[in-house]
């Protein structure tokens, strides 16, 4: 950035800051380091918010910041969290019946289950994410069922699922593998193989009432069917496709089913997408990969801490979610998995992008999220080091404007 | 495991040689110096640069390099901008699948770890890579006392006997496993409240005192011994100290019931996991009860756990007794490689680095009744220790090498080594050994 550009940009928020009255969603955050994301890192910089949205961001030098303006500093500031798979808010964390909605039982493929009919926006899970610089979570159905539901985009405030959506159907959630095999409960499917059967029948029979949609005569159209309507916005392409899968065959498989029936596809979970990097790249799917820190056993045996550097480095986008945890920790915290991965060969600025920017894209939401920059949503985390640190803390939180949580945590 | 290729008469010499040593031949004879590391004694102060030598698998001195003079002959290694540090002491684990009780009663002290583990599990070189070199392995959970816990030093080694810390009798050592809250609560013969837990771990402990009383009755008359049951040896073993108690236990009330059992029947108690140790921290330091902590990422996940804070260690350390806490992995809760990350993860939470690094090595090995062998760097102990890219508190060091007995089990220039610390096809395989005939003991998938 030129001089006089980051001088323009400087007088400009001073001029904006000055004439506008201080609300709420107003506020400067300074930093020892900024790290906006989506350029360079900034020494001694300073991030000013108006209405939610960041107003400005530069080098602090220069700037008055202007009076009556609440004021935060940090050691380090970067663009809040994205959790870019969970299942906070419909899993609580007592883990008892009454405060677990991530999985119905009822029937292995269900897409029509909406994750604002179960989010509960004032969980406490949310509220620790929120602590540790969590401010998105795209969150939904378990991967426990071979379509268990949909998944929606929060931020993580708000006292309702209105206040905190904003995405209310973000993707349908699909599993292959050992968690969505029903054969133990004596039901299907029990393989593999049906689990693909039973996929690819119903986008067939989706395609069939897409098609008897479509008749001229309205009164041949079948009655509607909100199941099938689920998988049509998946065929035609409205809605994505996360499939978690964690064996080699079952990424092929979720690869062959998405060339076969045209869906957008994004791949969660990924244990062993390492042996099938080139596989992946061609089909032009970003992953999100399982958290770095999850169990090594069962199918995650051959898991591997160095799988987001390898991903990465053969160009496939990736982000991190907490996924799915059935016992404890009943969820597991970005932050602390992406650090996990900065350890193994991915680096901390990488892991960071992974965290935010990346995570942004995939979700779709970059215009929105995901850096700092001009325009966009001021949220923002703050930490007193080095946020990958075991032993730094989160200081503030930050989302659209708002210190939505303090402390040093 | 057969092993064809063996004569008998060396099976059984080379099993005689394994009992009567109990470690492995090759440690004999050995001397080695770790030269130029930053050296973490635990019971003293770091040394920059300093020298640990290391003779038939004890450490034989240590100090700065300036003041040492190497014996003439012995091979160095050169430890130049590492961090070297003692073994770590994990006091829960559930490496080696073994589960010990079954569902059929909720107190079975006979029980013992010893038959349950699969000593070739692949966790045991998972807590290898992440530098344990001494385990406690527990029982599975859900019982009022789940049985024997065996104690491993993680060898190179594919049999128990090879693995096992002994008692002075020769006898495998470990402690007994209990729990009470929720953790025990199921169906018949099991309780389904708190109240019904303590009455019957409170009756098993007087029915073991009345055991004792008929043994001493018959004053050495054998017709009139009581007949052995294992049960009551093994109860007895609890109220002579000989063995001690981990105890499961998270909410405060239950940490309290605990305390009290300890008071009545005079147990050597380790509490275990102790989420609310928080909320009872001065109860805990005035009763002297060692804290063996678990450090999660978030509360929750069950009742127990809800209310889990991380500044449970500082707790007690602000009260003046650092020499309480030790963490653990209690593996697969967290991982055996990430066990440094426990402590560090204390440390965020208000604890001083001192007794983060001394609840790794020190304090836990002292509640294993260990700490005469291992837990820190002093002449005569074992040479179990670890070798760190840095700082033991940072994300960003790596175990680099793995001691034990003067023996290097981890070297993560290894590259099977390195696939049981970072994952990789087949980091799930049991671990191998070499044997005679039958090549490497590869798997060959």
């Amino acid at each position: 950035m030129s001089f006089l550009s980051r001088l323009s940009q400087a007088l400009f928020a001073a001029a904006i800051a000055l004439c506008a009255p201080a609300l709420s969603q107003d506020l400067a955050v300074r930093g020892e380091t900024i790290h906006t994301v989506s350029g360079a890192k900034i020494q001694d910089g300073l991030v000013i918010v108006r209405g939610g949205k960041i107003q400005s961001v530069g080098p602090a030098a220069g700037v008055t910041i202007p009076a009556g303006l609440r004021t935060l500093t940090a050691k380090v500031v970067v663009p809040g969290l994205i959790d870019a798979h969970s299942v906070v808010g419909l899993a609580g964390y007592l883990n008892q019946p009454q405060d677990q909605d991530q999985h119905d039982p009822s029937a292995p493929i269900q897409p029509e289950l909406r994750a604002i009919d179960a989010y509960n926006a004032r969980e406490r899970l949310i509220e620790w994410l929120r602590g540790l610089g969590v401010t998105t979570l795209h969150t939904g159905h378990a991967p426990l069922a071979l379509i268990s539901g949909q998944t929606l985009v929060a931020k993580t405030r708000g006292d309702s699922v209105e206040q905190a959506v904003i995405v209310p159907r973000a993707m349908i959630a699909a599993t292959l593998g050992a968690d969505s095999r029903e054969e133990a409960k004596g039901k299907s499917p029990g393989t593999a193989g049906k689990q693909i059967a039973l996929l690819r029948e119903a986008f067939v029979g989706a395609q069939e009432y897409q098609r008897k949609q479509s008749q001229a005569d309205a009164s041949k159209r079948p009655d509607r069917d909100l199941r099938q309507e689920a998988l049509v916005d998946l065929l035609e392409r409205r809605t994505r496709l996360l499939l978690t899968a964690q064996r080699h065959q079952d990424i092929a498989s979720a690869l062959r089913l998405a060339q076969e029936f045209k869906l957008e596809l994004v791949l969660d979970g990924a244990a062993e997408a390492y042996v099938l990097i080139e596989e992946i790249k061609a089909a032009g799917v970003p992953v999100i990969v399982h958290p770095p820190m999850a169990r090594f056993w069962g199918e995650l045996e051959n898991a591997s801490r160095n799988t987001p550097k390898l991903l990465v480095d053969a160009g496939i986008p990736i982000a991190f979610g907490s996924g799915y945890e059935s016992y404890v920790p009943k969820t597991r915290v970005v932050l602390f998995e992406a650090a996990i991965a900065a350890s193994h060969g991915l680096g901390a600025d990488t892991a960071l992008r992974a965290l935010t920017l990346d995570a942004a894209r995939i979700l779709g939401l970059e215009a929105r999220i995901g850096s700092l920059e001009v325009g966009k949503d001021a949220d923002l985390a703050l930490f007193d080091g080095d946020p990958f640190e075991y032993t730094t803390h989160c200081i503030a939180t930050v989302i659209e404007g708002v210190v939505v949580s303090e402390g040093s945590r | 495991m057969d092993r064809p290729c063996l004569a008998r008469p060396w099976r059984w010499f080379s099993l005689f040689l394994l009992l009567s040593l109990g470690l492995p031949a090759a440690a004999q004879g050995d001397a080695q110096a770790f030269v130029g590391a930053r050296l973490l004694p635990i019971t003293g102060p770091p040394i920059d640069d300093g020298v640990l030598l290391v003779r038939n698998g004890r450490i034989d001195a240590i100090g700065p390099r300036a003041g040492l003079s190497l014996p003439a002959g012995v091979p160095v290694v050169d430890l130049r901008g590492k961090t070297l540090m003692p073994g770590l002491v994990d006091t829960h684990s559930h490496v080696g699948g073994g589960w010990g009780a079954d569902g059929s009663a909720p107190i079975q002290p006979d029980v013992r770890m010893l038959d349950a583990v699969n000593c070739r599990d692949s966790g045991l070189q998972r807590a290898q890579a992440g530098g344990i070199t001494t385990l406690n392995v527990m029982s599975g959970s859900g019982h009022l006392m789940g049985g024997q816990t065996i104690y491993l030093k993680n060898r190179d080694a594919t049999s128990i006997e090879a693995l096992a810390y002994r008692f002075p009798d020769g006898s495998a050592m470990g402690g007994m496993k209990m729990a009470n809250g929720t953790n025990s609560h199921r169906e018949l013969p099991f309780p389904q409240t708190r109240g019904k837990s303590a009455a019957l771990v409170r009756e098993a402990f007087v029915a073991a005192l009345e055991y004792r009383r008929k043994l001493e009755a018959a004053g050495g008359d054998v017709s009139k011994l009581p007949a052995r049951e294992l049960d009551q040896e093994g109860l007895l073993e609890l109220i002579d100290g000989k063995r001690i108690v981990h105890h499961h236990t998270h909410r405060h009330d239950d940490v309290l019931t605990v305390l009290r059992l300890a008071e009545e029947f005079k147990l050597r108690v380790v509490l275990h996991h102790v989420s609310e140790a928080w909320k009872v921290a001065d109860e805990i330091v005035a009763a002297k009860i060692p804290c063996s902590l678990i450090v999660i990422d978030t509360p929750g996940g069950k009742l127990e756990a809800a209310e889990f804070d991380a500044s449970s260690a500082a707790e007690l350390e602000r009260r003046g007794a650092p020499e309480l806490v030790a963490f653990h992995t209690d593996d697969w809760i967290t991982d055996s490689r990430l066990f440094l990350r426990s402590a560090a993860l204390a440390v965020r939470a208000g604890l001083s680095r001192e007794t983060a690094l001394a609840g790794l090595t020190i304090n836990p090995a002292r509640m294993l009744d260990l700490a005469d062998r291992v837990g820190s760097l002093e002449v005569g102990k074992h040479a179990d220790f670890i070798v760190l890219s840095g700082d033991p508190l940072s994300v960003y060091t790596r175990v680099e090498q793995t001691w034990v007995e003067g023996q290097k089990v981890f070297d993560q220039q290894d590259e099977r080594d390195r696939r049981w610390a970072e994952g990789g096809w087949g980091a799930g395989q049991p671990r191998v050994q070499a044997v005679c005939c039958l090549g490497d003991g590869e798997d060959p998938r």
